[in-house]
């Protein structure tokens, strides 16, 4: 009855019935989390409906735990080519850039959020040198 | 008497054991059923994957879970994480979507790369494989739970675990008595 082996497993199968609770609340705890800061959606939201979903990383970043995530950069090249797989982008009137990020908790839900603002320009009809 | 009683306590041994059978059947087909169930749910052929390779780190590590969802009427868009298959490979590989063109007629193709990799998923393909296709897609990651993999990679490396441990269960729910 209370022989080594059963407390061992007693203790055993508690510690890991707590450890998987704690895990699924933490879990929990990731779905409900708005990681957006502010709540300037309407002049976020210039989605062009009925275009083809069309998207090119330029550039990326990880940022772990600690580190500084306030980032001021200037001058920055694209860290990926900016090619269109076709002739979409020569001549294009509406390029937007937007930042998103992706988040990696310690274990939940894994969103891409938005950042709040972005930037379109158009690219010339002809090619400069 | 005494062999009447002996005779009871085999008859009891026979039921008893069938009984146990039974419960072992009871929890092979509801693990498969809860499965199966996932399958249909989350619209993926495999809705829990553990990452088997560094190439995502530091987001995923060897031995991390991840669960999938494949819903047709989401789109896939970039910078998701996806889990896709090449052909002529059989380990799916979990990278991050880097570049995506939509034709009008609404079928996509899309451009890979792992976190860690310093270089886009072309290499990888099949010979001559340019683009991914929905088709070629398992699911999208969803959910996070680290270091729960490992033990399913701990039994895929050592066979002779994976068939002690299976030993082990068997015979302790089939010899466990309530």
């Amino acid at each position: 009855m209370h022989s080594l082996l059963s407390r061992g497993n007693s203790v055993l199968a508690y510690t890991l019935s707590v450890l998987v609770t704690l895990t699924f609340a933490c879990f929990l705890s990731t779905i409900l989390v708005d990681y957006r800061t502010g709540t300037e959606m309407k002049t976020l939201k210039i989605e062009v409906k009925n275009l083809p979903e069309y998207g090119v990383i330029l550039w990326d970043k990880i940022i772990l735990r600690g580190e500084n995530a306030n980032l001021r950069l200037k001058n920055m090249r694209t860290k990926y080519y900016f090619w269109d797989d076709g002739n979409g982008l020569r001549g294009n009137k509406n390029v937007t850039l937007t930042l998103s990020y992706n988040i990696i908790p310690n274990v939940g839900r894994l969103p891409i959020v938005g950042a709040i603002g972005s930037h379109t320009f158009s690219f010339p009809s002809e090619y400069t040198r | 008497m005494f062999d009447g009683f002996l005779d009871d306590l085999k008859r009891m041994n026979k039921r008893q054991f069938l009984y146990q059978v039974l419960s072992f059947g009871m929890i092979v087909s509801s693990a498969l059923m809860i499965w199966k169930g996932l399958m249909v749910f989350t619209g993926s052929e495999s809705p829990i994957v553990v990452v088997l390779s560094g190439s995502m780190e530091p987001a995923f590590h060897r031995g991390d879970l991840l669960f999938l969802t494949n819903y047709e009427e989401e789109p896939v868009r970039v910078g998701e994480i996806v889990v896709f298959k090449i052909e002529g490979r059989d380990i799916p590989i979990v990278h991050r979507v880097l570049k995506l063109h939509e034709k009008n007629n609404g079928t996509i193709k899309f451009l890979t790369k792992g976190d860690n990799n310093s270089v886009d998923d072309r290499g990888l393909y099949a010979p001559g494989q340019q683009w991914l296709e929905k088709s070629d897609m398992v699911g999208r990651a969803r959910g996070f739970l680290p270091y729960v993999g490992m033990v399913t990679i701990l039994m895929n490396e050592y066979p002779k675990v994976k068939f002690a441990v299976l030993a082990c269960l068997g015979l302790y729910v089939l010899v466990h008595r309530e």
